[in-house]
């Protein structure tokens, strides 16, 4: 028995770091502090994943789709014991919204095995939590949103606690499902020493590009084009020789059909950003004496503030 | 997705559990109001479940033109894909231009398959929506009359307006109590159109073994003064500085939701971008250090009062009286000058 899990993870910046300090003297975010990590629901679907077949058996796969750098979360995900973890990158899908990323992950697991689909209930940069439901529509499966709890996962199927807003419901499915998971459904594990030490080595090919075009830069411009690519054949052959080469593929390597890929794949189109300034509208410091107080007050019942 | 479709209507969903009505379907019709005369066109909701034509008349007395209103035994609990399948269906035979759904859970769960669906865009959680015109800045483009979807993302930090040209309906959620609630109008006509759902075939995936509600314990979306206590409260026996403040205001209790994760106070009670979103007429915020996903929730109220010890703490950035001291110190002196009316001149 045992169940093949696929855990989709998208690399973020950290929002939550956003104090005073990450903020400009104008009151604008200062996004060069915020470092990129694992998306938080996102580790609490791997970790998902991963007890389940610490119950079961079966694999995890750890899929993403974003820049070169994002292998970085798949390292992450190989330290916590992930099967295999794949990155899709490639500039045609640059700019995708909800729907035309939803798309682009649909292809992918398609290529792939699965019983259950596990999304984080939602990215903490894009903040919409609108991929995990699209993708189960594009993938006809059943969707479980905001999953609180795993209750019971037996033969074709799983039964789970999901939060409601104002109250819980639990629900069940029979397999393949899609969960978007939250927060309160578990502890996710730290990684794991032996697995850092082997892993941290690991590269995906892109990355091993990025590398070697830094490594050469300026000696040898004429061959530059041409011994880059020899290199970078040594190094992922070598890499994959050890297990050590992150799994890449691009739209043509999961057959997707452009027009609904990238900027042109997608419906939402930005028509302007703002920086919040944070303005204090006639700001008033009162002193914390017992007469600044009681001028205060005597100010909000004048203008009827409080009765 | 539909075609571009300039006369077509705008709709609001009407979200109900249990034949009870959401508040923010209401407060959207308010919205939709505003938009739908902007771009002469009726306003319609889209009424969907089992025995819920009473709550037809509710739509209307809010702003409502018409209903369409779709029963069945089979929608009496939601699930994502009949209730996906009604939303397609009727969105493909009347072709509105704007679809508004609450950003609850369940709008959560619904519009984005609904979009998927239909290959149409959605944008989440609108603190705001305006009619307005877009040049595309590649091929310079004017379209005109679109809908500007304005929300706030990366933690709140950046506020983005999203358009969408040419894959219709327009679609957006909006978080409840963000969208002021109009008063309802009883002399209002409208009219209701009942249609079929089709759901012959579908298969419902998911078995629904128990839901539990909890009736909220506080409503802080209708207080007109809230009390707000964060982590500085310190405890949650010292959290009584708070109900106090609160009661001689006559006010709600809110927290930050590190009072929340504390337990200085119940979850019901938290402010912010995953609690409630409120707008007073005054908000009081007692050792909260004012962070983006709290300021989500409350920068709206019309006056803004901060006790902090930290001078740059981040609410005072938003507050209109910043006081620089001691909740344990500055809370009874305000107590008494409330009770006394000390300053207050004869
Ligand atoms: C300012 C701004 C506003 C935006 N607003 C909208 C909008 O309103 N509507 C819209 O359609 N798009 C919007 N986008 C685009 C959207 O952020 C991207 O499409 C993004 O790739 C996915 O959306 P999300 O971050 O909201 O993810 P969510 O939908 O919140 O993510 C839910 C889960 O899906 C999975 N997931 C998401 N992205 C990936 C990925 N790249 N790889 C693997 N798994 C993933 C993860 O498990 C994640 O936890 C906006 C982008 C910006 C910068
Ligand atoms: C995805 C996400 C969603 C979130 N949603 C919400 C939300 O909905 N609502 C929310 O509130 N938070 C939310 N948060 C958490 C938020 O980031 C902050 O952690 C939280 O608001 C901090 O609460 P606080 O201000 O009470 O605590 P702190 O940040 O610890 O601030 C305590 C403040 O008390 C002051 N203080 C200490 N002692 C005293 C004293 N004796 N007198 C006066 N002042 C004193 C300190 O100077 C400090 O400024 C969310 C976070 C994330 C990542």
């Amino acid at each position: 028995m045992g169940y093949d899990c696929v855990v989709c993870a998208k690399q973020v910046p950290d929002t939550k770091r956003i104090t005073g300090e990450a903020m400009t003297e104008e009151g604008t975010v200062n996004r060069a502090a915020l470092p990129a990590i694992f998306n938080p629901e996102d580790l609490n679907a791997l970790e998902q994943a991963l007890s389940i077949r610490d119950a079961h058996g079966g694999t995890v796969t750890l899929i993403t789709m974003g820049l070169p750098a994002a292998s970085e979360i798949l390292r992450e995900g190989l330290y916590r014991g992930v099967d295999r973890a794949i990155l899709i990158t490639d500039q045609r899908a640059a700019a995708s919204d909800t729907l035309a990323t939803s798309y682009i992950l649909s292809c992918a697991i398609r290529k792939l095995s699965y019983d259950i689909v596990l999304c984080g209930r939602q990215a903490i940069d894009g903040d919409t939590a609108q991929v995990g439901p699209q993708l189960a529509e594009k993938l006809s499966l059943p969707v479980i949103t905001y999953m609180e709890e795993l209750i019971s996962l037996e033969g074709k199927t799983i039964r789970v606690r999901r939060n409601i807003g104002n109250g819980y419901q639990v629900v069940e499915a029979d397999l393949p499902v899609l969960l978007t998971v939250t927060e309160a459904a578990n502890t996710p594990r730290p990684p794991m020493v032996k697995k850092i030490m082997k892993y941290k080595k690991a590269r995906s090919k892109s990355e091993v590009e990025q590398e070697v075009k830094n490594l050469l830069q300026g000696d040898f411009e004429n061959y530059a084009a041409e011994l880059e690519a020899q290199q970078v054949e040594q190094i992922c052959s070598e890499l994959k020789e050890k297990g050590l080469l992150i799994e890449q593929w691009n739209l043509d390597d999961i057959d997707a059909d452009l027009n609904w890929c990238g900027r042109d794949g997608s419906p939402t189109k930005v028509h302007r950003i703002e920086s919040v300034v944070l303005t204090g509208s006639e700001y008033k410091e009162i002193p914390p004496t017992e007469e600044g107080i009681n001028q205060l007050v005597a100010e909000l019942i004048e203008d009827h503030t409080i009765g | 997705m539909i075609e571009v479709n300039p006369q077509g209507e705008v709709w609001v969903f009407a979200e109900q559990e249990g034949g009870k009505l959401s508040d923010v379907p209401l407060e959207l019709l308010g919205k939709g109001r505003s938009l739908a005369e902007k771009l002469s066109v009726p306003l319609a909701a889209v009424l969907a479940g089992k025995d819920v034509r009473p709550l037809a008349d509710t739509l209307i007395a809010h702003g409502a033109d018409k209903v369409y209103l779709v029963e069945d035994d089979r929608l009496e609990h939601y699930q994502a894909r009949s209730y996906s399948r009604v939303l397609c269906n009727l969105i493909e035979q009347y072709k509105p231009q704007i679809v508004m759904y609450g950003a609850t859970p369940l709008g959560r769960d619904l519009a984005p398959t609904v979009a998927s669906a239909m290959k149409c865009g959605l944008t989440a959680d609108c603190t705001d929506l305006q009619i307005g015109d877009h040049v595309e800045p590649i091929t310079k483009h004017l379209y005109k009359n679109l809908l500007f979807q304005i929300r706030p993302a990366f933690g709140g930090n950046i506020i983005a307006t999203i358009v969408n040209y040419d894959r219709w309906p327009q679609m957006a959620t909006v978080r409840e109590g963000v969208m002021p609630m109009p008063a309802p109008d009883e002399n209002r006509t409208g009219e209701i159109i009942e249609c079929k759902a089709d759901l012959d075939g579908l298969v419902l995936p998911l078995k629904i073994l128990e839901t539990h509600r909890r009736e909220r314990k506080v409503n802080l979306k209708a207080a007109r003064i809230i009390v707000a206590g964060g982590a500085g409260v310190g405890s949650k026996e010292n959290f009584k500085l708070i109900w106090d403040l609160a009661e001689c205001l006559g006010a709600a209790v809110g927290g930050s939701r590190a009072a929340v994760d504390l337990g200085y106070v119940d979850a019901d009670h938290q402010v912010g971008q995953t609690g409630t979103t409120v707008r007073p007429a005054l908000y009081i915020a007692c050792g909260i250090s004012g962070a983006v996903q709290h300021r989500a929730g409350m920068a709206e109220s019309a006056k803004i009062i901060a006790i902090n010890i930290d001078r740059d703490a981040p609410i005072f950035s938003i507050a209109h009286y910043g006081i620089v001291g001691d909740l344990n110190d500055v809370i009874p002196k305000m107590i008494k000058a409330i009770r006394t009316r000390a300053g207050v001149k004869k």
